[in-house]
């Protein structure tokens, strides 16, 4: 028996509980409580720093760490140059970056890769300098690129460990509650960040709307936030998205839409109630269009669409012809609006889009997914990663965890793109593995993976212009004259994990 | 036929490839070549401009390439345009093949 902080007789054990702690006082185990309770003019309670400095002295930043960020902002992102200019000047070194997906504003990275503050990267994506520059062999440590799926499964599943998440939003009160479709720096779903929000060990948020306590319907909960910095401008609107996302008028992507749409119709999965997802290039996104026409004129709804969600499927959802949406990530400015308004486009997060280890992932319940490719070969293994000159400019994306959750994966390319074909013997890199790729539909004929003899056979029913991929490689050949073979060196600069965990290929330093 | 001034053909679109043919101040056909797609279609590229070049019997010229992913067809075609300018020829004899 001990007295306790209020002079009450508290035993130190009792049968059933092992130990028992006295209570102490109503603030010495709970350091974040407000102390001083009922003095009004005291300020309010909040989690407010002055600058970006001051919140990476408050996580106790250190050499060696993890920090993250997210990739929402696309290519008007300012956030992540922003911090790693201050973790920079502040002296900080050989950090690990684990972003969500790097684009061409990061360029700027090289320099801090150079002087050591960054020296291992694991992202989806690598564009533009940076992706030359690692494609050169300039970074000691490979890079570990990653699906979106792969990317949860990893943080969750602690093989990535956060120390400090970096999360620009576009609006948050004084607590950390935070969404991404309000304020002039309005990006949509902040799906990926969700799941850094949940899982780093601290995590600041950096805003240039700040709204009345509480922020709600929140995407970023305040039991997540540590810190917040109010900045003038987290990025710029014209690189965080578009107006809204235009159908091509290009002939050669409406003709590979309407096949692709036909494939669709006709492939067995066309039927009352089924989901799909397409991607936001410009024969993905035709092919929506053409979809939906067929869809009005055979009464057919879609359950759900997933994505990536554009103008398109927005429109779709609000025709009632997609019941559902759920968004990870919102491309245009009409998807960010309808996010905010729309009751049934739910924002989601990247675990709960694709992680292949939690206890049921989107993509699993994904019927239909039309997906692009840099190159596919005739194994119909998929590289969306490295160009045909061996560069890395690209991203893994969702694209191996939607084309196997799918029940029918579908690529949409170009036969050739300038005089490069598409279809190859042997792609650079292997993104996506061609066991999940079942139909390959081009400007000049579609080929059906052969394990897909149920598809084969529905479309074969069609007029559709059915060849063997071999012939589409054969087809693509004549026209662009056999490339000579890229030379590489030794080193490994990037390292392509598959959704699960594994390494499903590598890619070598380019030879200048 | 003989460059004696500058010809240019093409643009910078896209599967295009912009050509310009200009005097050689030494002997030979001298190829600047910038190709999006150096690495895999260099060879050929140059390949199929010294070849284009012997048929309009050309044996002096600088020929600079500025290739966004031409097909052989098309930088043929340029190649031609552009000579027939910096030689100063207005009227081609197409039917000449």
């Amino acid at each position: 028996m001990s007295k306790n902080a209020v002079n009450r007789e508290i035993p130190g054990s009792i049968s059933g509980f092992d130990t028992l702690k006295p209570f102490e006082g109503a603030f010495t185990n709970t350091p974040l409580v407000r102390k001083q309770k009922g003095v009004r003019n005291l300020p309010k309670l909040n989690k407010m720093l002055d600058t970006v400095e001051q919140a990476i002295m408050k996580t106790e930043l250190k050499d060696g760490m993890t920090i993250s960020f997210h990739h929402h902002f696309r290519n008007g992102d300012y956030i992540l140059n922003m911090v790693m200019d201050v973790i920079s000047n502040l002296g900080i070194k050989n950090l690990t970056l684990a972003s969500s997906s790097l684009t061409d504003v990061h360029s700027q990275l090289v320099r801090h890769i150079e002087s050591g503050v960054v020296t291992k990267i694991y992202t989806s994506g690598l564009r533009g300098e940076l992706g030359q520059f690692i494609s050169h062999g300039k970074m000691k440590n490979p890079v570990l690129i990653h699906s979106h799926g792969g990317r949860a499964r990893a943080i969750e599943s602690g093989a990535i460990k956060i120390d400090v998440a970096f999360l620009g939003v576009p609006s948050s009160d004084v607590y950390g509650n935070s969404n991404g479709y309000t304020g002039k720096s309005a990006c949509g779903s902040l799906g990926y960040a969700k799941v850094d929000a949940e899982f780093a060990n601290k995590v600041v948020l950096i805003t240039d709307y700040m709204v009345d306590y509480p922020n709600t319907p929140f995407s970023i909960h305040q039991d997540q936030v540590d810190y917040i910095v109010k900045v003038d401008s987290v990025g710029d609107p014209d690189g965080i998205s578009t107006g809204a996302t235009r159908i091509t008028k290009n002939p050669r992507d409406l003709l590979i839409a309407q096949n692709a749409a036909e494939v669709i119709i006709s492939s067995g999965y066309f039927e009352d109630g089924f989901s799909f997802q397409t991607g936001s290039g410009g024969a993905s996104l035709a092919t929506t269009k053409f979809l939906s026409e067929e869809m009005i004129e055979k009464g057919i709804t879609a359950s759900f669409g997933l994505g990536g969600i554009t103008s398109q499927m927005v429109k779709l959802h609000e025709k009632g012809l997609i019941k559902k949406l759920l968004d990870t990530q919102t491309f245009d400015d009409d998807a960010i609006k309808s996010i905010g308004n729309n009751r049934y486009h739910t924002e989601i997060s990247a675990s709960y889009y694709a992680n292949p280890l939690n206890k049921g992932c989107a993509v699993n319940k994904l019927n239909v997914i039309v997906l692009s490719a840099l190159e596919i070969d005739t194994d119909f293994n998929v590289n969306v990663i490295t160009g045909s000159d061996g560069v890395i400019r690209g991203a893994s994306g969702g694209h191996s965890d939607t084309a196997v959750g799918s029940g029918i994966s579908i690529i949409v390319a170009p036969l050739i793109r300038g005089r490069t074909a598409t279809v190859v013997d042997k792609v650079q890199t292997i993104i996506t593995p061609g066991e999940t790729v079942d139909v390959l539909v081009t400007d000049r004929g579609i080929a059906v993976n052969p394990r897909r003899k149920d598809v084969l056979e529905r479309l074969k029913a069609t007029t559709l212009p059915i060849f063997t991929i071999e012939e589409l490689k054969d087809k693509a050949q004549r026209v662009a004259g056999t490339p000579e073979t890229i030379e590489f060196e030794d080193k490994i600069v990037a390292l392509v994990e598959y959704r699960d965990g594994t390494i499903i290929d590598v890619i070598r330093q380019v030879k200048s | 036929m003989r460059v004696v001034k500058t010809g240019i053909a093409g643009t910078l679109e896209s599967s295009d490839v912009m050509i310009t043919v200009s005097e050689n101040t030494s002997t030979g056909i001298n190829i600047e070549l910038h190709s999006i797609v150096e690495k895999q279609f260099g060879k050929q590229i140059r390949k199929v401009i010294k070849e284009k070049m012997e048929e309009l019997d050309i044996s002096d010229a600088t020929v600079s390439v500025n290739d966004k992913g031409a097909l052989d067809c098309t930088i043929c075609a340029r190649l031609e345009a552009a000579t027939y300018r910096a030689a100063g020829i207005k009227h081609v004899r197409w039917e000449e093949k």
